[in-house]
């Protein structure tokens, strides 16, 4: 991809340090009226990471990520991006420092258009303010066009030509997805959370977003966390995987070290199991003849 | 570089064809659009010359109406802050133009100043309260909001009772803002290049070319990065935030825009109607501008024009009844089962349900219907 986006992107991707992870998460408690959430949560993100956070229902996934999106405010513990502390931080101010994010639940703004929604994305780069834009000349005009080219490169590397003039809330559930995707692109992330990309997808939209997520982890080089229930989709494409269980991180590591973790296999499997996620119980109790 | 609009062989026999963003973005993006608004400027410009003086003095105080229900709807269809106060933004702006306009020997308070002073200020002395205001929409929303801007008009009714030496009082009140620009006066006969026009129609001409302006200017703002940071609000506040639009600014300027709309809107209309009585700005002419606003269509500038056009004309509409169905009367007295003032009141009633259940989009929405039937005409998809 020669594009604008790129371009713009690489640039601001460039002023990450590579030495240093991109988001610390330490020692991180976070309870609402007694029901605690996440219990002590550590984990680093390193520079273009695919981190992938694992973990039954209720696990507390995503209240990590709005822990690091600014929604939630944890009691205990700090969070910190590229070297930053972030806790206390407004939403706003985290997306402005390079953090976007897509929800588990689509969040688009419905009565927007594809390009609309997308320049919304854009919103942080915009520096002309209301009186420019009151008579749309010289530097607001200006700005739209180029803002116009970046998202344009958006709408084409992730193949939704077709749809860009359509308001969102018309569009079937799959493209939506890709126009979340494409939402929090336009942000020029330094660090993209992805809560459930394919969710509810069947296997021929799943395959699509997983080329996508390489795309943007080979080609654009930006660091990202995965949260996801699908098992092949986390083992085939992330570097390294946090399982949470019960608000706690009971290991990280590599796909494959993951796979033969107990524990791991006691929070997905239960007590009376020992095998590998993703491979069903009876099915290598069969092939080993190990029966427990 | 030519915007898009070079006649280039790409272009031949297809004029809709876009060669850049700019022209793909452009206010008039289409030869409809253009043809539209070409005639319906012409319209506007010869109407004067065969109307009465009566039906312009209607269409004059129509364009003020639209350039308020423009402001309404930028806060209220853009931004989705419900906010029945607007009654008090333009009672302020009513005010502030008054002051600064009036005879300085009058009655009331009076500074004299002519039409390029005292119409910027009455829009921003409103903006500026609707500035201060903004921090509880920050807080509240839907009704909660809607409850707290509807206090904002009882508060502006007690000072707009009391303050005598302003307003002159209840039942009395004062003189509306006097349209003076640099010795040229709109509120009088007058000849202007070898044309005799009367007051109406000067006031007209000046109504038409202010709402022009700050039509163009508030769609400006729509398809602006701020237009799209309203719609982000409304739509999904949370998501707005986490993507990078700062709520609290986002809602503070929405009313600020709104107000300032508001108080260019009233410093007008009693620069059209001629005196200014205190006790206008309750809480029913909120209502007439959430009126506007939900029969124009919500979120569109053109429906807001609309709207205000329909809901200043409806009085006019009615009074025509009595003619056609003799069981209603003219006036207040004069028997029949209903009068024309209370039918009015019905209108506005059963108007607003109708819309809001059968066309919630408006009377923009049944002209998008009806030009989407006519584009695929004789085809029905």
């Amino acid at each position: 991809m020669s594009d604008a986006f790129a371009e713009a992107l690489q640039e601001t991707l460039a002023e990450v340090a590579q030495d240093r992870p991109v988001l610390e998460f330490d020692d991180v408690e976070l309870s609402f009226a007694g029901v605690k959430a996440l219990g002590g949560v550590t984990f680093e993100v390193r520079p273009k990471e695919l981190f992938a956070i694992i973990g039954p229902n209720g696990a507390g996934k995503t209240s990590i990520f709005n822990v690091i999106s600014g929604v939630y405010r944890p009691q205990k513990g700090s969070v910190r991006f590229l070297g930053e502390p972030i806790l206390g931080k407004q939403p706003h101010e985290i997306a402005a420092m390079g953090l976007s994010r897509t929800f588990q639940n689509i969040e688009l703004f419905e009565n927007l258009t594809v390009i609309d929604n997308l320049m919304l994305g854009r919103h942080q780069h915009v520096r002309y303010g209301v009186f420019s834009a009151l008579v749309y000349a010289g530097r607001a005009r200006g700005e739209e066009v180029v803002h116009r080219g970046v998202v344009e490169d958006i709408i084409d590397f992730l193949e939704i030509e077709q749809y860009r003039k359509f308001p969102v809330g018309l569009l079937p559930y799959g493209i939506q997805k890709r126009v979340e995707l494409g939402r929090a692109l336009a942000l020029e992330p330094k660090l993209l959370l992805l809560d459930e990309p394919v969710a509810g997808m069947n296997l021929e939209e799943t395959e699509d977003m997983a080329r996508f997520i390489l795309d943007i982890r080979d080609e654009l080089d930006i660091a990202m966390i995965l949260v996801e229930h699908d098992m092949g989709l986390v083992m085939d494409l992330a570097d390294r995987v946090l399982v949470q269980d019960f608000g706690l991180a009971i290991a990280t590591g590599a796909p494959s070290e993951i796979q033969r973790n107990p524990d791991v296999i006691r929070a997905y499997l239960g007590e009376e199991h020992r095998s590998s996620v993703g491979v069903t119980a009876t099915a290598r109790d069969r092939a080993t003849g190990d029966t427990p | 570089m030519t915007g898009g609009r070079t006649a280039g062989s790409a272009r031949r026999g297809r004029p809709e064809l876009y060669t850049s963003y700019e022209a793909d973005s452009a206010l008039l993006n289409t030869r409809p659009k253009r043809v539209a608004v070409l005639l319906i400027v012409a319209l506007a410009v010869i109407v004067p010359f065969l109307l009465t003086d009566n039906v312009l003095l209607i269409l004059a105080t129509a364009f003020v109406a639209s350039i308020g229900a423009i402001g309404l709807n930028l806060v209220t269809g853009y931004a989705g802050q419900v906010s029945l106060g607007h009654a008090f933004f333009l009672g302020l702006g009513a005010f502030t133009g008054a002051v600064l306009s009036g005879d300085p020997d009058g009655r009331t308070v009076g500074l004299g100043m002519q039409l390029l002073v005292w119409l910027p200020a009455a829009g921003l002395v409103a903006a500026a309260a609707g500035l201060l205001v903004a921090p509880f929409a920050v807080r509240l929303r839907g009704l909660y909001l809607a409850i707290v801007t509807l206090g904002l008009v009882f508060l502006g009714e007690h000072l707009f009772r009391e303050m005598q030496f302003i307003t002159g009082g209840v039942g009395v009140g004062r003189p509306g803002p006097v349209p003076e620009l640099f010795g040229f006066r709109f509120d009088q006969a007058g000849e202007v290049l070898g044309v005799m026009l009367t007051r109406n129609q000067k006031m007209y001409y000046l109504m038409f070319v202010l709402l022009l302006i700050m039509a163009v200017a508030g769609r400006n703002i729509a398809r602006s990065a701020i237009g799209r940071a309203f719609a982000a609000v409304r739509d999904r506040d949370i998501a707005a935030e986490v993507i990078g639009v700062p709520l609290t600014k986002y809602k503070a300027l929405a009313f600020t825009i709104s107000s300032f709309y508001a108080g260019i809107a009233g410093a007008l209309l009693y620069t059209v109607i001629g005196v200014i009585e205190p006790g206008s700005f309750n809480l029913l002419m909120s209502v007439q501008y959430i009126a506007m606003v939900l029969i124009g269509g919500v979120a569109t500038i053109s429906g807001s024009i609309m709207g205000a056009v329909f809901i200043t004309l409806l009085p006019r509409i009615t009074r025509e009844v009595p003619k056609f169905l003799p069981f209603i009367s003219g006036g207040a007295t004069g028997g029949g089962i209903l009068n024309v003032f209370q039918l009015e009141a019905i209108l506005y009633g059963l108007l607003i349900i109708g819309f809001l259940i059968f066309e919630p989009r408006g009377l923009y929405g049944i002209w998008i219907r009806t030009r989407n039937y006519w584009k695929g005409w004789p085809f029905s998809y």
